[in-house]
């Protein structure tokens, strides 16, 4: 243990811990604005400095580990001055337009500049030298350099949570700014999409592409149906936005405000999240049907999951090798976007033209999604504008809608009616639980043989989660699965996906199915879910899930009684001819650059 | 404080004696001998920074890892610095086997010459100088093996983390420190990582003895160093000098007669005008140096010279960083803004304020000593600057 003293107050803290952790210790806040819980340390806002006695230098809090008998100044004048005068060289090269930024009011250099009242601009603006273009080429997320204070949070988000480096630090001096692979525009380059680097930017230089008036416009258009459909994960995260506290389940408020918005239906991507299950789950047995009891050598396994567009779009640029392997099923958006323009529009006697179809997503990479070409089977492109949680939260308090005091509301029918097994989705091993609570049923006639249907040794926050399953009990007709050892992989974040894949590529891992969310934590860490995000906000969401799960009445996805209609009203069966043709989709290879 | 007189000395350039001999004369004796003697000699780091060598060698040595590495920062980039391209250009041996006698002391088997990329004309002849040295301390049983990583012409990459991140392929970016690089070096291992310069001084002193060595210079600036003197001068190139000379001497010897003030130690450096040349004293009691001494007469104007400065140091500056990227920004246009009178002369001591706080909050040495040319420059020449 290391003594040492902060502003004159004595603590003792353990060996390694940073002069900013005991200062936290404490209740002694340094401010910070380049470290992140979630990141490597970079030490180079220097906001964080302060005052080692006997040191000529100051010291940055977040870098430097404590020491024996160390005197810690944070509030001494030398500190002040220098922490002022930080603040206001960032102001200097960053465009302030406050009142019109999309972060205004969530902004961490904003509040900085508030707490330390800088006032008049005291040094030269460098932001009116420079021309800046904000790169809006991407459709899901938009870069205005000028906004940028160079903390390269998303630099280190990019590359260690997600090991895609599409961001990157070019040049020297005063021409050091944060871009891409040879400054091509974002849509052009590897970026997956997956806004983890909005979720980590302080200022307003990385946020969304918002499609908040296009959404208020089609829902003022009376000629319009609007049908919204709510991903599991923003359910568990919107009232963050709103004023509750990380974890509070708000699903029925949720509802109440989408009605109370004037969208004209409100159904749930968990509806098509339970009919993921069904599909992924045939696809699945149906592979191991083919090696194991057809001993076919081309069939490709492991099959990995496909819910995540950011995911999707990784693996096209680093592993196009392995797209044989990504279940061909669409993501539960997609599929919802492809059936409100078929089976929903049939059934409600609505012209499918008349349909907009907007999607409430804890994601950006669901922007870029919808967009994609092969996403129009209904004859339409099948989801029309995708929002973040956020988007919707700003939509909210845009209609003078007092969300804390809301009643509860109902989904509508059809299309509205879910199980616990498509809530977990928006948790990190939340599909495979989904998949094994119904593939085990369906191949057994019994359920899982986990205590209240819990499989909990893939949840948890671990980067990769390995499982084995052995199968017993099988029905006649499932029987070469008996005794088989289901060998079950989980990653969440690019980088740990990046590691698991390339496992299976050089043949030191063995799996039949694994699950990959592209974001840390899966959905409920998403690119589009309430900024900040950290370790414990996440646990946070992560356990608001698992508890929905546990308050739904039906909790696997084959019992969900919308999904047995559609399947006999409309689909046939899965992996049938007609969910071939809409919740089937194919991928494309990219170059890594 | 008292100032040696200035006297020219010729260690450095001397021809090498038996390398071979020398080595094993080391290798004979306790490591920890020679570390002793390495303290005691008081020799300190000729990049500038100064660090007692013999401390450095000896945090190395103590620092426990499978692999250490040595790395001679020959990226010499401090503007008016040429003295260690013509060390690399006459003597090499003497550098090589600095690095060598390094090598066995802190238990490295791995040496690197980081080059800055405008010396590569100077690779061929080194190249073939470190093969010829490889065999020969392959025959005496030194498992010490020396090659030449490139710089890319980057001024912060002779910072010696930059250089660290350099040489591993990154962006030449300044390190947290701690950890330092005798502890965590380059690939993580423990790295001494000393000038050109250093390491002929420690041959000198295994080849003089530390007690010899000691006789030259001051209590605080033990030995010679090598000037790289430029500007208006009498006498222009580079000479060898006992360290601790006042400034008064000099300029008498090198000034053109009508000297107005002199930058030692390069951009990075302080400007010391006329009026105190005779109480400044060149060495780590007075004002350090790297080796440059930029001689200004009474034609320059003191705001070209510091425009200048600052423009190098707003592009040179890694950009990591806010206080050196920023600061060096508004240090360059505030001056520019101040001679166009859009800022009130005043702006001049907000501008001071900002270069201390460059100095107390700057991540690396780079940030950290912008402000010595600006205060000194500014404080000194404050009507040049303004009107």
């Amino acid at each position: 243990m290391i003594n040492l003293t902060i502003n004159n107050i004595p603590v003792t803290v353990e060996e390694g811990t940073t002069i900013l952790d005991a200062a936290r210790k404490l209740n002694i806040r340094i401010p910070t604005l380049c470290y992140h819980e979630d990141l490597c340390v970079a030490g180079n806002c220097r906001v964080c400095v302060v005052e080692q006695v006997g040191m000529r230098t100051l010291q940055a809090s977040c870098a430097v580990p404590v020491r024996e008998n160390m005197q810690i100044l944070t509030n001494s004048m030398k500190v002040r001055q220098a922490r002022k005068n930080i603040i206001e060289l960032l102001l200097s090269e960053h465009r302030a337009d406050c009142t019109k930024c999309y972060k205004n009011g969530n902004c961490e250099l904003q509040d900085l500049a508030n707490e330390y009242r800088t006032g008049n601009q005291m040094y030269l603006d460098l932001v009116h030298e420079k021309s800046f273009t904000i790169d809006m080429s991407s459709p899901s997320i938009m870069k205005d350099d000028s906004k940028c204070i160079r903390c390269q949070r998303c630099v280190r988000t990019c590359a260690e949570l997600q090991g895609v480096n599409a961001l990157s630090v070019a040049n020297k001096g005063h021409e050091m700014k944060i871009s891409s692979f040879f400054e091509k525009p974002m849509h052009e380059v590897v970026c997956t999409n997956c806004g983890q680097c909005i979720n980590r930017c302080p200022t307003g230089a990385l946020v969304e592409r918002n499609y908040i008036d296009e959404v208020w416009n089609a829902i003022y258009d009376p000629t319009k149906h609007v049908a919204v459909q709510t991903a599991p994960a923003v359910r568990i995260a919107l009232g963050e936005e709103l004023g509750f506290d990380p974890g509070e389940r708000v699903t029925g408020k949720m509802v109440a405000a989408l009605k109370r918005l004037g969208f004209n239906s409100v159904l749930d991507t968990d509806f098509t999240a339970d009919l993921t299950i069904m599909e992924e789950g045939t696809e699945l047995l149906t592979r191991l049907k083919k090696a194991i009891v057809d001993k076919d050598a081309t069939v490709s396994l492991p099959l990995t999951t496909s819910c995540s567009p950011g995911w999707i779009k990784f693996i096209e640029h680093t592993f196009p090798e392995f797209l044989p392997n990504v279940s061909t099923c669409k993501s539960p958006q997609q599929m919802f976007g492809a059936l409100v323009k078929t089976y929903y529009a049939q059934r409600k006697n609505i012209n499918p033209k008349d349909i907009v179809s907007v999607s409430i997503m804890p994601c950006t990479a669901k922007k870029y999604e919808a967009q994609r070409p092969e996403m129009r089977d209904s004859g339409y492109q099948d989801v029309d504008y995708v929002l973040t949680t956020r988007e919707l939260a700003i939509m909210i308090k845009q209609a003078g809608i007092e969300f804390l005091k809301l009643e509860d509301e109902q989904y509508d029918r059809f299309m509205g009616d879910s199980t616990g097994a498509a809530v977990i989705f928006g948790a990190t091993g939340g599909v495979m639980e989904a998949a094994l609570r119904t593939a085990w049923e369906i191949v057994t006639g019994t359920t899982v043989p986990f205590e209240n249907l819990n499989i909990t040794p893939v949840r948890g926050m671990e980067g990769i989660k390995e499982a084995t399953v052995t199968i017993s009990g099988c029905k006649p007709e499932w029987s070469f699965l008996e005794g088989v050892d289901l060998r079950c992989a989980i990653a969440h974040g690019l980088a740990n996906a990046k590691q698991l894949m390339q496992a299976v590529k050089d043949g030191k891992a063995n799996y039949h199915f694994i699950e990959i969310m592209a974001c840390p934590g899966g959905c409920l860490g998403g690119g589009g879910q309430p900024i900040p995000t950290n370790p414990e906000i996440r646990k946070k969401r992560a356990e608001a899930i698992y508890s929905e799960d546990e308050h739904m009445p039906l909790r696997k996805s084959h019992e969900n009684p919308e999904v047995a209609q559609i399947y006999q009203e409309f689909l046939g069966e899965p992996l049938g001819h007609k969910s071939h043709e809409l919740l089937h989709t194919h991928y494309k290879a990219r170059k890594r650059y | 404080m008292e100032s040696n007189k200035l006297s020219r000395v010729d260690y450095i350039f001397r021809p090498e004696t038996n390398r071979l001999d020398l080595l094993k004369r080391v290798m004979s004796k306790e490591k920890d001998d020679f570390l002793l003697e390495l303290i005691d000699s008081g020799l300190k780091g000729r990049g500038g920074a100064g660090f007692l060598t013999g401390l450095k060698w000896k945090l190395a040595k103590e620092a426990q890892a499978d692999k250490k590495y040595v790395i001679c920062n020959a990226d010499e980039g401090e503007p008016g610095t040429f003295k260690d391209r013509e060390i690399l250009d006459r003597v090499a041996g003497k550098v090589l086997t600095g690095m060598a006698l390094c090598g066995y002391i802190i238990g490295a088997d791995e040496g690197f010459i980081y080059l800055r990329a405008e010396y590569r004309f100077l690779s061929s002849k080194l190249n073939k100088m470190i093969d010829e040295i490889n065999e020969e301390l392959k025959s005496i049983g030194l498992n010490f093996r020396l090659s030449i990583r490139y710089g890319s012409g980057a001024y912060v990459c002779g910072e010696e983390t930059a250089l660290i991140e350099s040489m591993e392929g990154k962006r030449g970016e300044p390190r947290n420190k701690p950890p330092f690089p005798v502890t965590e070096g380059y690939l993580g291992k423990p790295t001494v990582v000393n000038n050109v310069e250093t390491f002929v001084n420690t041959v000198i002193i295994a080849e003089i003895g530390y007690q010899e060595y000691k006789k030259l210079g001051t209590d605080s600036s033990r030995g010679m160093k090598l000037f790289s003197i430029s500007g208006d001068c009498s006498k222009e190139g580079i000479f060898e000098l006992e360290l601790g000379m006042s400034l008064a001497d000099f300029v008498d010897e090198f000034g053109d007669g009508d000297t107005k003030a002199v930058q030692v130690g390069g951009a990075s450096g302080f400007c010391v005008p006329r009026k105190k040349f005779k109480e400044t004293i060149i060495g780590f009691e007075g004002i350090p140096t790297g080796g440059s001494m930029k001689i200004f007469n009474s034609s320059r104007s003191m705001y070209n010279v510091l425009h200048n400065y600052l423009d190098f140091f707003q592009e040179e500056s890694c950009g990591q960083c806010t206080p050196c990227r920023v600061g060096c920004q508004q240090l360059f246009k505030g001056i520019m803004a101040v001679k166009r009178r859009e800022r009130p002369a005043t702006y001049l001591d907000e501008l001071v304020k900002l270069a201390e706080t460059m100095r107390f909050a700057s991540k690396c040495g780079l940030g950290q000593s912008v402000g010595n040319a600006f205060v000194s420059i500014v404080e000194n020449f404050r009507e040049e600057i303004v009107y």
